[in-house]
């Protein structure tokens, strides 16, 4: 194929052989698509309103500097950052993006655009000439443009071990004005929690000193591990490490124990609220991991266990019209369990001879066909049709009501760790290996005496439980359930984040749910756009890491096999945004 | 394995028990009269060649690389989006209602254009960077393709729905013996068949379809005659990309508005209907696309209304989702068989 088609090389466009000033132009012509992007997409205008540093520059801003910071990087990183040459296409990359951003300015003062692109705004003209007239702000522009791309050649040429602590210290104020609401709640009240919210914060935002503290906190920290890390690692080798781990290891688990019980009463009910979803998040994405991270069978219709355990728990317990029962929620929990957990068979069933790509769509029908016999009005006399379930009442404990969020934490919080520990049981069972083995070959493991029907039927009987138990508590905690809720977009939700965590990976579903889950939650404007936000997520990790942040080691072995074996462990950071494509 | 087998002849005996019965109740109780079924069958045609255009990029693109093409409802409703700022200003400057002909191939060829673009784009960014990965990781981008292209349009043009602008010589209808046959629907059937034919013939008869063939058929075996596989996989998103858009277009004509989301529906329907025909084959997918508009249509009202179904039109969809699942776990081969069926995993 591909060594019979050179035309077409089957590579990033960044790889192509070519002159360095034609990379240049290349680079600075696609950032500067990237940026166009973001300001027509109301990105910038959207995140200039939260504040990095206080009534000096905003989020949006800082969007744009970092793409224009990236243009003069990539440019120059390759195919090798040396000499003053370097700087010089840096700066050209910097300008070009910046170019075409003044063009979308220049456009958009010549002709409304506003009709057709709905965020060509005044706002926007404003912030990206920085207050002033159309000349001297486009002016301005190209100014601005011309030193990220300097700042970026200069990363370029820095070395790597550098350049990783100096990103490390900027990284750290975008994530303290990120979180700033978040961290001022926290630093509520008097005494030291004020000083230190005084350090940090003015009235609008992070504070230029605070910032300044934090970066060159982050970049202390950084270059005594640099020059420390290695010694300290050395000497807890040479005495007894392998103590001293599962000390440390322990001692980890307690702080992180501690944390999740605090969370709620010192993050407010906000928070609880937050970490609720992000656990029944958590228990999807176990289950639906169950059945593509383990088994390999791609369920696009997950969100119908999710229907499933929810309405069984509303069914039973409500008080309203179609309730059937009047339950209580304890009663009715291990029966919304196990209606799903048989859902989940009977949902196995028809698809079980589809495999591969049909089975992603026919699981994606069966999902659908779920949700519009819930919506329709043939079977509203039974499951109340658009208008939902009512009068959900909330769980009690022995004469306490687990009311609002916070209490609804602490049940979703042992309900998830429940689920996790059976999860990590499943992992190495011989049901967890029988499910492995099918989703490398399902032809071979027939032929090593596996019986397909019954093990896939499990992944997705198991699967469909842990769902449905995510669906009961979602209905005690909003106390109604109805079918919009249970829109193809929760499937796709979980999908993402176990993708982004790790397929097959129980460490992937926690970080998964908490990046795509919690975060978006937190902050309002990352939330506006946190579908396209999943689609690059999905992209980019299928074409960068496709293993996830936190792999599964079976997968990462597989994935990285020519590499050295028992490498570094891999640290839980930002998705790499360099272009290297993975081969 | 025989309680397996015993639950899918249950399903296929409660859904053959359904259509029949309700068909048996729905003729005695004859609510609707022979004109009005015809209307069913009328829509359903319209509706099915939409569908049939848009199968059409599924099955080319599936013979010639196996991949299902998820982003191709986004396709779809790129070119129709697009086309919308072009369709507008024309309508409101009268242009439309003066040269009906010239301003509708115009926005047709804007809409095509639209989304060959965006199917191009799709394929250099999410597909060909990984063709040698494992099946499940180019269905994995080509989801998040899909989804990135839904929230762009909507972040970009807003998240409302825009109305396509009236065109007052569609509005009419010809009337043979008692049938209605309204502008729109027989304007876009015509123009599905025509630009189907069109298609058909340059796979048939053109050197470039040939090509197309031959890589759908044999890959390796193509690369070793001279074909150059990358620039055919392209040649295939363009074609397949450009009757998307233009099924865009054609779908605005019908019900009159476009949005964000509106191609995620019909892309399922249209991959069913290309299941129907047999995926990897073009006469297959635009039969398979009016089978399935037709069904569509008439089920709700033949099936479920003598049943005593309140309201069986909420329904429609569920008889297209079921007609998909049918087709996956019965006869995944098609109705008119498939070309590939050895090559599928």
């Amino acid at each position: 194929m591909p060594q019979n088609a050179p035309r077409i090389s089957a590579d990033t466009p960044f790889k192509k052989p070519g002159s360095a000033s034609g990379r240049t132009l290349r680079v600075g012509l696609l950032f500067g698509v990237a940026s166009v992007y973001l300001c027509l997409a109301g990105i910038v205008e959207s995140w200039s309103r939260r504040w990095v540093l206080a009534d000096v520059i905003a989020l949006g801003q800082v969007v744009l500097i970092v793409v224009g910071v990236a243009a003069g990087y990539v440019a120059v990183i390759r195919p090798e950052p040396r000499g003053g040459l370097a700087l010089l296409r840096g700066i050209i990359a910097g300008v070009l993006a910046a170019a075409c951003t003044a063009a979308l300015l220049l456009l958009g003062a010549a002709i409304n655009i506003r009709a057709m692109f709905i965020n060509a705004s005044p706002t926007l003209y404003a912030i990206l000439t920085g207050g002033h007239d159309l000349a001297p702000g486009t002016a301005g522009l190209l100014i601005v443009g011309a030193v990220c791309g300097a700042g970026g050649a200069v990363l370029a040429l820095l070395r790597p071990r550098v350049r990783s602590i100096v990103l490390r210290g900027l990284a750290a104020v975008v994530v303290l004005s990120i979180f700033q609401d978040l961290l001022q709640v926290m630093l509520q009240g008097s005494g030291p929690a004020a000083v230190v919210r005084n350090m940090l914060f003015s009235v609008d935002g992070p504070s230029i000193s605070g910032a300044a503290l934090v970066c060159v906190g982050t970049w202390a920290a950084g270059a005594a591990s640099t020059y420390w890390g290695p010694r300290w690692r050395a000497r807890a080798s040479a005495g007894g490490a392998a103590d001293r781990r599962l000390g440390g290891g322990a001692l980890t688990i307690a702080i992180g124990i501690a944390i999740l019980l605090v969370l709620p009463v010192a993050g407010g009910p906000f928070v609880a609220q937050v970490m609720v979803l992000v656990g029944l998040y958590i228990l999807m994405g176990l289950g639906l991991n169950l059945e593509v991270g383990f088994a390999g069978l791609l369920d696009l219709g997950f969100v119908a266990f999710f229907a499933i355990g929810a309405y069984a728990m509303a069914l039973l317990t409500s008080l309203g019209e179609v309730g059937i029962a009047h339950w209580s929620f304890w009663a009715a929990m291990p029966v919304a369990i196990a209606v799903s957990l048989v859902a989940g068979i009977l949902f196995g069933i028809p698809v079980l001879r589809v495999r591969g790509d049909y089975l992603a769509i026919a699981t994606l029908g069966l999902g659908e066909i779920v949700r519009l016999l819930v919506l329709s009005d043939a079977l509203r006399p039974w499951l109340g049709g658009s208008f939902g379930v009512l009068a959900i009442p909330k769980p009690r404990l022995d004469g306490w009501e687990l009311s609002g969020p916070k209490q609804i934490y602490y049940l979703t919080l042992v309900a998830s760790a429940l689920v996790a520990y059976v999860a990590w049981r499943l992992q190495d069972s011989r049901l967890g290996r029988a499910w492995m083995a099918i989703r490398e070959d399902e032809d071979v493991a027939q032929a090593l005496g596996i019986d397909l029907v019954s093990t896939k039927l499990l992944a997705y009987g198991l699967g469909g439980a842990m769902g449905g138990m995510g669906g009961a508590i979602f209905a005690v905690l909003v106390g109604s359930v109805f079918p919009h809720s249970f829109s193809l977009l929760i499937s796709i939700n979980v999908l993402v984040l176990i993708i982004l965590g790790g397929l097959g990976s129980l460490w992937g579903v926690v970080v998964g749910a908490l990046v795509l889950v919690g975060l978006p939650e937190l902050l309002r404007e990352f939330g506006e756009y946190r579908f396209l936000v999943y689609g690059i997520v999905l992209v980019v990790m299928m074409l960068v890491r496709p293993e996830g942040l936190v792999p599964a080691s079976a997968l990462q072995r597989e994935l990285h096999s020519e590499e050295a074996p028992g490498g570094t462990r891999i640290e839980v950071g930002p998705v790499p945004a360099g272009p290297e494509g993975g081969d | 394995m025989s309680l397996i087998d015993l639950v899918l002849w249950a399903f296929r005996l409660a859904v053959l028990v359904v259509v029949v019965w309700g068909t048996i109740a729905t003729l005695i109780v004859g609510r609707y009269s022979g004109p009005q079924w015809v209307d069913f069958v009328e829509f359903g045609l319209a509706q099915g060649a939409i569908y049939a255009m848009i199968a059409l990029g599924y099955t080319m693109v599936y013979g010639v690389l196996n991949m299902i093409n998820f982003a191709h409802g986004e396709v779809f409703m790129g070119g129709a989006y697009t086309a919308y700022f072009v369709a507008q200003p024309l309508g409101a400057m009268g242009f439309l209602d003066r040269h009906l002909v010239a301003g509708l191939v115009f926005i047709v060829l804007v809409a095509m254009a639209a989304s060959m673009g965006i199917a191009l784009l799709v394929e250099r960014v999410a597909y060909r960077p990984l063709r040698r990965a494992p099946r499940l990781i180019p269905l994995i981008t080509a989801i998040g393709a899909s989804f990135f292209l839904q929230y762009t349009f909507r972040s970009f043009f807003g998240a409302g729905v825009q109305s396509y602008p009236d065109i007052a010589a569609l509005n009419g209808e010809w009337v043979f013996g008692g049938v209605h046959v309204r502008h729109t629907q027989a304007l876009v059937l015509a123009a599905a068949v025509v630009m189907m034919l069109v298609l058909y013939a340059i796979v048939m008869r053109t050197r470039t379809g040939k090509a197309m063939r031959a890589v759908a058929e044999d890959r390796d075996a193509a690369a070793l005659m001279g074909i150059d596989v990358d620039r055919i996989i392209v040649f295939t998103f363009a074609l397949g990309g450009a009757m998307a858009g233009a099924a865009g277009v054609l779908y605005a004509l019908v019900f009159k508005q476009v949005h964000f989301f509106m191609g995620f529906v019909p892309g399922i329907k249209a991959f069913t209907a290309a299941v129907l025909g047999g995926i990897g084959n073009v006469p297959g997918a635009m039969v398979g696309g009016l089978f399935l508009g037709v069904i569509e249509s008439v089920g709700p009202a033949l099936f479920l209304d003598g049943l005593g179904v309140p309201a069986p039109y909420q329904l429609r969809d569920v008889i297209g989702f079921t007609m998909l699942l049918i087709m996956l776990i019965f006869r995944p081969q098609g109705i008119l068989g498939e070309r590939l069926a050895a090559k599928r995993a």
